[in-house]
């Protein structure tokens, strides 16, 4: 019974169904099953399967979003029980995530935090245009392991050099790692601005991040 | 007769228009900047203070376009007119703000700095295709603070042509404008004959930034054209159909538009952008595709509808080197962008999605716009008969007859485009006897003759000298005692 609804479950996440993994989610509390099961044997297989296909070229962002997306409104449903429970799902990481300041381009960063969520870790999105004060300022109040920061113009990149610098100044590396993305960063410039890493898209910046915080 | 492409039917483009109205109403267009939320709410727009969501009825925006020029020019330094906005006239620049500069020999992309502007001024320079320098590539050698005026500074000391630039901030724009009025002469005098087009971009969805609406005020109070370029991303940061960018395009610069003529009724602006289709897969922006062009075109119609000057990013590639696929799309849109009669049409030498300059494109970009400009100039009928009046009887039923023809000689030159050595139409053997070289190998050697035949523009030593003075001024407060120019001395007048 509950392997059929596993299977559901990953299916609606893969077809993008937010409002049928909001029920299937819902299902699953009133037949007792573990809300840990549910999301890792249900919901999390569909991401992973959707991941993958992206990573092979056979899936598109459009399908990765609606599933992201699904995928966080069902654990949505979940995360009260689980805390009823006096249990949480396995925490990979806390990200703080930003748009550098003077740049108001979020679409790659909005897709890297809904995978990050999705992939487990807890994501803070201060959004777009923020100054290095108050990135650092959130990642040290919610103890972040991880800055991951997105620049999409040529002109405002060199803004992540600056909160870089910032951090080094404070001495708060390496105990936060930063991630940098967007269109224009290479990894000639994560390593010219001495960054931890960058990658060329949201499934590659959830590998980065479990690598980042050690767990791979 | 100029041959057009329209992709849009009469019954269209009046709908896009009457949507891009309702957009302005709901949702509403998104002002960051305070000052151009206080203009619409003046001439009566509703302004939510909270939100910075500013409804904008249609008769504020049909007064603004009823102020805005229908044509203006660009003029070079010697104060002619060499740009036309307006009307039918196609002309091609540079693309613009660049990080990295192609190596030829290495394939490689490398930041760009001030030698790499320097090659591509005096490349462009030299290039008729070019109607405007653009200032192309942001240089690395210098502080964040001075990227854009710098950039404006070395085009202004290297060449003579219009400039199509940009501002990346509030404060910079001011300085350019004060950098472009001392070689004017007066700021009046920039007013009149004005050098250069300040690029403006709005953000989609529908959002004017702070920078963005402050830039167009400037600009319009400086009376300096503006061009707005409006970037839909289609399926992303746009609907994802065709149409649906187009028309969020027009509500982007329609409410663009407002604001610049509410600043100042009657200065120049330009209905442009640099639009592109989401691509699914790596979440790019494919300026070399189809699609693309497409959205371009048929914004274009809708501007040239409105009476308004246009522009587009078009003749540019996501190739990482200049191979085949470079080719075929910088070629198409290049032809795509002409035959849509688009008066600034931007985007060439450019790779890597407009990250990457090269110089080597830049003349074989030359060569796509040399082509599509033949075509601009359509079928054209020279002679009182079109055939029967060149067989006369020296006509012998022999191959070569018709070059023996005084006429023949009299016209080739009209009828034919003549390429550069870039363009390769010798037999394999004589391929073969000049090296066998593939596209960019000419290339390299083009660039390379250019670079040698490239003499400096003759300037006022005294306005050199004062442009000097404002520049290193600015470059001391962003802490650089002296700038990376090599030869800091062009040749000078007198």
């Amino acid at each position: 019974m509950s392997e059929e609804l596993y299977k559901q479950m990953a299916q609606s996440i893969i077809d993008g169904e937010k409002e049928l993994a909001i029920e299937l989610a819902q299902k699953s509390i009133e037949m007792n099953m573990h809300p840990l099961d549910t999301i890792t044997k249900g919901f999390v297989v569909g991401v992973n399967y959707i991941g993958d296909q992206f990573g092979k070229g056979e899936a598109f962002l459009p399908e990765l979003v609606m599933a992201g997306e699904a995928m966080k409104a069902a654990v949505a449903v979940l995360e009260p029980e689980l805390l009823k429970l006096g249990e949480a799902r396995e925490m990979m990481g806390r990200v703080v995530l930003a748009t550098v300041e003077g740049d108001i381009h979020e679409i790659g960063k909005t897709l890297v935090g809904t995978m990050l969520s999705a992939a487990g870790f807890e994501v803070v999105d201060l959004g777009v245009d923020q100054p290095a004060e108050k990135i650092i300022g959130k990642a040290l109040e919610i103890d972040a392991q991880i800055i991951g920061m997105s620049a999409l113009l040529t002109t405002t990149m060199v803004r992540q050099r600056e909160v870089i610098e910032e951090l080094d100044k404070e001495g708060l590396r390496p105990r936060i790692k930063v991630m940098v993305g967007g269109a224009p960063i290479t990894k000639d410039w994560a390593d010219k601005i001495k960054a931890d890493g960058t990658s060329e898209d949201a499934v590659g910046a959830v590998q980065l991040a479990k690598k980042l915080v050690g767990k791979e | 007769m100029q041959p057009k492409l329209t992709l849009l039917s009469d019954e269209l483009i009046p709908r896009i228009v009457e949507e891009a109205y309702q957009l302005m109403l709901k949702p509403g267009i998104k002002v960051m900047n305070a000052e151009a939320r206080q203009l619409l709410a003046g001439a009566g727009a509703q302004v939510d203070e909270e939100t910075f969501v500013v409804k904008i009825p249609a008769q504020i925006v049909k007064n603004a376009l009823s102020t805005v020029p229908q044509k203006f020019h660009l003029y070079d330094y010697d104060g002619n007119p060499k740009v036309e906005y307006g009307g039918d006239t196609v002309q091609f620049d540079p693309g613009s703000s660049g990080v990295a500069i192609f190596d030829p020999d290495t394939l490689e992309h490398k930041t760009a700095e001030t030698q790499d502007l320097i090659k591509l001024i005096k490349i462009a320079e030299q290039l008729p295709q070019y109607d405007a320098q653009s200032t192309m590539v942001v240089c690395d050698d210098v502080p964040k603070d001075l990227h854009d005026l710098y950039r404006l500074y070395l085009v202004m000391l290297y060449s003579k042509k219009p400039i199509v630039t940009g501002a990346f901030t509030n404060t910079t724009v001011h300085q350019m404008i004060e950098m472009l009025a001392i070689f004017a002469g007066s700021h009046e005098q920039l007013r009149k004959k004005p050098r250069a087009i300040f690029d403006v971009c709005p953000s989609p969805p529908l959002i004017w930034s702070n920078f963005g609406a402050g830039n167009l005020i400037a600009l319009a109070r400086a009376g300096i054209p503006a061009e707005i370029v409006s970037m839909p991303l289609a399926g992303a940061a746009a609907p994802v159909t065709l149409l649906g960018a187009v028309t969020q395009h027009a509500a982007e610069c329609l409410s663009g538009i407002t604001i610049h003529q509410l600043a100042k009724p009657g200065s120049p602006i330009v209905w442009g952008g640099a639009p592109s289709i989401f691509d699914m897969r790596k979440g790019g922006t494919p300026m070399g595709s189809m699609e693309t062009a497409m959205i371009d075109s048929s914004y274009a119609q809708v501007g040239k509808w409105l009476g308004l000057p246009t522009h587009a990013y078009l003749g540019t590639t996501e190739s990482k080197v200049l191979d085949m696929q470079a080719g075929l799309e910088s070629g198409m849109g290049a032809l795509i962008g002409a035959l849509s009669g688009i008066n600034m049409i931007s985007g060439s030498g450019m790779l890597d999605s407009l990250l990457c300059q090269s110089p080597e494109k830049l003349v074989i970009d030359a060569e796509g716009i040399a082509m599509a400009k033949r075509m601009l100039q359509g079928m054209k009928i020279h002679t009182e008969t079109l055939a029967t009046g060149f067989y006369d009887n020296d006509i012998n039923f022999k191959g070569g007859d018709f070059l023996k023809q005084k006429i023949t000689m009299k016209l080739f030159r009209e009828e034919q485009h003549i390429p550069s050595n870039v363009i390769d139409r010798d037999s394999i053997r004589g391929w073969k006897a000049s090296g066998g070289l593939d596209t960019l190998g000419r290339a390299k050697l083009r660039v390379k003759e250019l670079l040698a035949s490239y003499t400096k523009p003759e300037l006022d030593p005294a306005k050199v000298e004062r442009l000097h003075a404002f520049v290193l001024d600015l470059a001391r407060k962003a802490g650089m005692d002296a700038l990376p120019v090599h030869d800091l001395s062009p040749v000078v007048a007198g």
